[in-house]
């Protein structure tokens, strides 16, 4: 099957082509993301990516700036990957 | 003591894709769409309810609740609210009637929880969806998805639950249905009912302002909700948790995501509240019991995804 190598922190899991890195976590029963409303909205599941390509579905900008979208950060939930992906969580987003 | 406020009329929801959620609101949920305004705003009803809508969409970046609007009897019990809402030392705006289509003029207040309320008096009202009000049939045909019957109530998080709780009982004369006490005593969550509703609206204690939790639409059975579960799988709509029971209300649920990631939910049954009953007290240590009364623990997020 097509897809992507994607990294989170060390955890290694495979995303099929046009799924979100969030939703193919969540497939392979794996949680090394919190995993929230899976919509953009809550902002719960948000990362920075360290290296590769991707797209991203529209994000609540009260959860990502357009300054923070510039420098490769993203909600997860979001995130459409291209590439293979090195991704680092974001600790304490909630209400920050 | 009532004071003339009805029910729960409406909520503004601020969605980041009107189709997409469209798609959800009317096609998934079932709810009727009625109208849209010149703003492309959205209007849409449950197919029980008597006046023209209860749900307004409007497309924003950023998701999460706009406002809720009271429905008062009259004319003359708007005017003496408003005067009641300044006397109590509330800033209040107005907006013109026809602001919200075929609705009349709306009395806005901030609540100390950080959230937006409207009353009003006057709203076009189309009768039930479908159905004639001579004999009338006992539901329409044409229904799609969970089929839901209306708007029933928001869960709210923000600051100071116990100046919210105050100013809802003391001015708009709300019923404190059921309530959440921490080990101090302090109130942490209030569930308000201004009819025989177990709720009509709930604030649960968040340092942030102004948030979201969720909104709450009525399905007529358990098996409704079964099949809303499933409804939820067969398109992909992420689900978070149920079919189950709350203690709280001891109404039974569902919750899921819109996808602006505003949470949803489908209940039916639950308990009632007459003006003279006490409130039903529950814990906060036993928190998991109050909410989800078979799992008997709270998801890490169910807390904290809100928008």
């Amino acid at each position: 099957m097509m897809g992507y190598r994607i990294d989170v922190d060390g955890q290694y899991f495979n995303c099929p082509e046009g799924q979100t890195v969030l939703i193919a976590m969540k497939r392979k029963g794996l949680t090394c993301l919190p995993s929230g409303c899976c919509a953009g909205g809550c902002g719960i599941c948000k990362v920075r990516v360290l290296a590769g390509n991707y797209e991203t579905k529209i994000m609540s900008r009260a959860q990502v700036s357009i300054e923070e979208e510039n420098k490769g950060i993203a909600l997860a939930c979001r995130i459409l990957p291209s590439s293979d992906l090195k991704i680092q969580q974001i600790k304490n987003i909630i209400n920050d | 003591m009532r004071k003339g406020v009805m029910r729960p009329g409406h909520i503004q929801l601020r969605v980041m894709d009107m189709e997409e959620a469209l798609k959800h609101y009317r096609d998934l949920i079932g709810l009727v769409e009625v109208n849209r305004d010149n703003q492309g705003r959205v209007y849409l009803k449950g197919w029980t309810e008597v006046d023209k809508y209860s749900v307004i969409l409007t497309e924003s970046d950023t998701p999460g609740m706009d406002f809720v609007g009271f429905k008062v009897l009259n004319e003359e019990v708007l005017n003496n609210l408003q005067q009641a809402l300044v006397n109590y030392g509330c800033e209040i705006s107005e907006l013109p009637a026809g602001d919200l289509e075929d609705c009349g003029r709306r009395v806005r207040f901030v609540a100390p929880s950080g959230h937006l309320f409207e009353l009003y008096a006057e709203k076009e009202q189309t009768g039930k969806w479908g159905i004639n009000n001579v004999n009338p049939d006992a539901w329409p045909l044409d229904l799609t998805g969970m089929k839901a019957e209306r708007f029933d109530h928001c869960l709210l998080f923000g600051p100071d639950v116990k100046a919210t709780h105050k100013l809802f009982t003391e001015v708009l004369g709300f019923d404190l249905a059921e309530q959440v006490v921490d080990p101090d005593g302090n109130l942490v969550a209030a569930f308000l009912s201004v009819g025989m509703k177990a709720h009509d609206i709930a604030f649960v204690e968040c340092p942030e302002p102004n948030k979201l939790h969720h909104v709450s639409f009525l399905v007529e059975t358990w098996e409704s909700l079964l099949k809303a579960a499933d409804l939820l799988t067969m398109t992909n709509t992420t689900k978070d948790v149920g079919p189950t029971r709350h203690g709280l209300t001891h109404g039974q649920t569902v919750y899921f995501f819109d996808p602006s990631g505003n949470r949803n939910e489908v209940f039916c049954g639950g308990d009632y509240h007459y003006p003279d009953h006490p409130a039903v007290t529950w814990k906060a240590e036993d928190l998991g019991k109050a909410i989800f009364y078979h799992e008997l623990v709270i998801h890490d997020t169910y807390l904290e995804v809100l928008t």
